[in-house]
């Protein structure tokens, strides 16, 4: 892997795009233990919509992951 | 010397990552006409076969007193119907639960041979079964849509929230339905992968580190801390595979739902 500007271009995708999901991240399952927390027998939906809204912000940060590979290729 | 990753006990050299397409790209064992029979075709064979095992060696003599295997077999079915489909679909889950589960089952194992002894491949790590399983999901979202409501009211469903001002409406519409039609078969696609594409390159390293730190001698200190850490890394993917498989029949219930039952 020779020096470019893909490489940094590459690094800076995937560190900067972590940012935002790991702040989201937190702030869903931060919430979530809240929630339990006050309500007890509100457990099980908020797991259900915890796991949901993990999917859906992770896969924000995979993009980020994928987008290494690809500008790693070009 | 760049190390054969399919025999990393013969890697005799210092520490080096290998290039990444290395670590995915497996060549193929034999030829059975035309079609080349690479390790990723067996370890998918493998895995249909480990859950029609399973669930056949369950339910095949089903006693209403149930055996170990039987009760544990049946919770896991209970689960996905019950906290997944029933919960999140309503009492119209009962009939998609087979398809559910089937999907659950599937991932889940396939995502178990990531961690296995001697294999240690994710044959989900190969854009093509993610890409499979997110197009099926895809196409039953929108048709069961267009059945259920009609394609008209359908699309008026997804497009529009409500309480959005009229002027606006072709904005949100474009946004919405790139948001719904085009990104989300992508969006679980890539999910899967890059998860599984992640944990075999950081569970790839880990044991290239152990091997070359610790075996090979220089290094002991920085081997027994790899060592230390991988139980925990092989635990993290073990986590990672199940819940994965989790998350992707959770939204596949959740795009069924909001088909079936429109939102607005």
């Amino acid at each position: 892997m020779e020096g470019s500007l893909n490489i940094i271009g590459a690094a800076l995708a995937f560190g900067l795009g972590a940012i935002g999901p790991g702040i989201g991240l937190g702030i869903l399952i931060g919430s979530a233990i809240e929630s339990t927390a006050r309500q007890p027998e509100a457990a099980g939906p908020v797991r259900t919509l915890m796991f949901i809204g993990i999917g859906v912000v992770e896969a924000l940060a995979l993009f980020g992951f994928v987008l290494v590979f690809i500008l790693q290729g070009a | 010397m760049r190390p054969s990753v399919l025999a990393a006990v013969d890697y005799g050299g210092p520490f080096e990552v290998p290039p990444i397409g290395e670590l995915f790209n497996l060549p193929a064992l034999f030829t059975v006409g035309g079609v080349d029979i690479t390790r990723v075709y067996l370890i998918v064979l493998f895995a249909v076969a480990a859950v029609m095992l399973l669930f056949f060696a369950a339910f095949a003599n089903a006693k209403v007193v149930p055996g170990r295997l039987q009760a544990g077999a049946e919770a896991m079915v209970e689960f996905v119907r019950d906290s997944i489909a029933i919960d999140i679909i309503g009492p119209q889950g009962r009939r998609y639960a087979p398809l559910l589960t089937s999907i659950f089952f599937f991932v889940w194992f396939n995502n178990l041979f990531e961690v296995l002894p001697f294999v240690n491949f994710p044959s989900t790590s190969r854009i093509a079964l993610p890409m499979l399983l997110a197009i099926t999901v895809w196409l039953l979202f929108l048709i069961l849509g267009i059945r259920t409501q009609g394609p008209v009211t359908y699309f008026k469903d997804i497009l529009i929230p409500p309480g959005v001002p009229k002027g606006m409406v072709p904005l949100i519409g474009l946004i919405e339905f790139i948001s719904t039609v085009i990104v989300r078969p992508i969006t679980l696609t890539i999910r899967l992968f890059a998860n599984m594409v992640a944990g075999h390159i950081l569970l790839t390293i880990v044991f290239i580190a152990i091997h070359s730190f610790l075996v090979l001698g220089p290094g002991l200190p920085v081997g027994l801390v790899v060592l230390a850490i991988s139980p925990l890394a092989v635990g993290f993917e073990l986590f990672v595979g199940v819940l994965q498989a989790y998350i992707f029949v959770i939204l596949t219930a959740v795009y069924i739902d909001g088909s079936l039952n429109p939102a607005h």
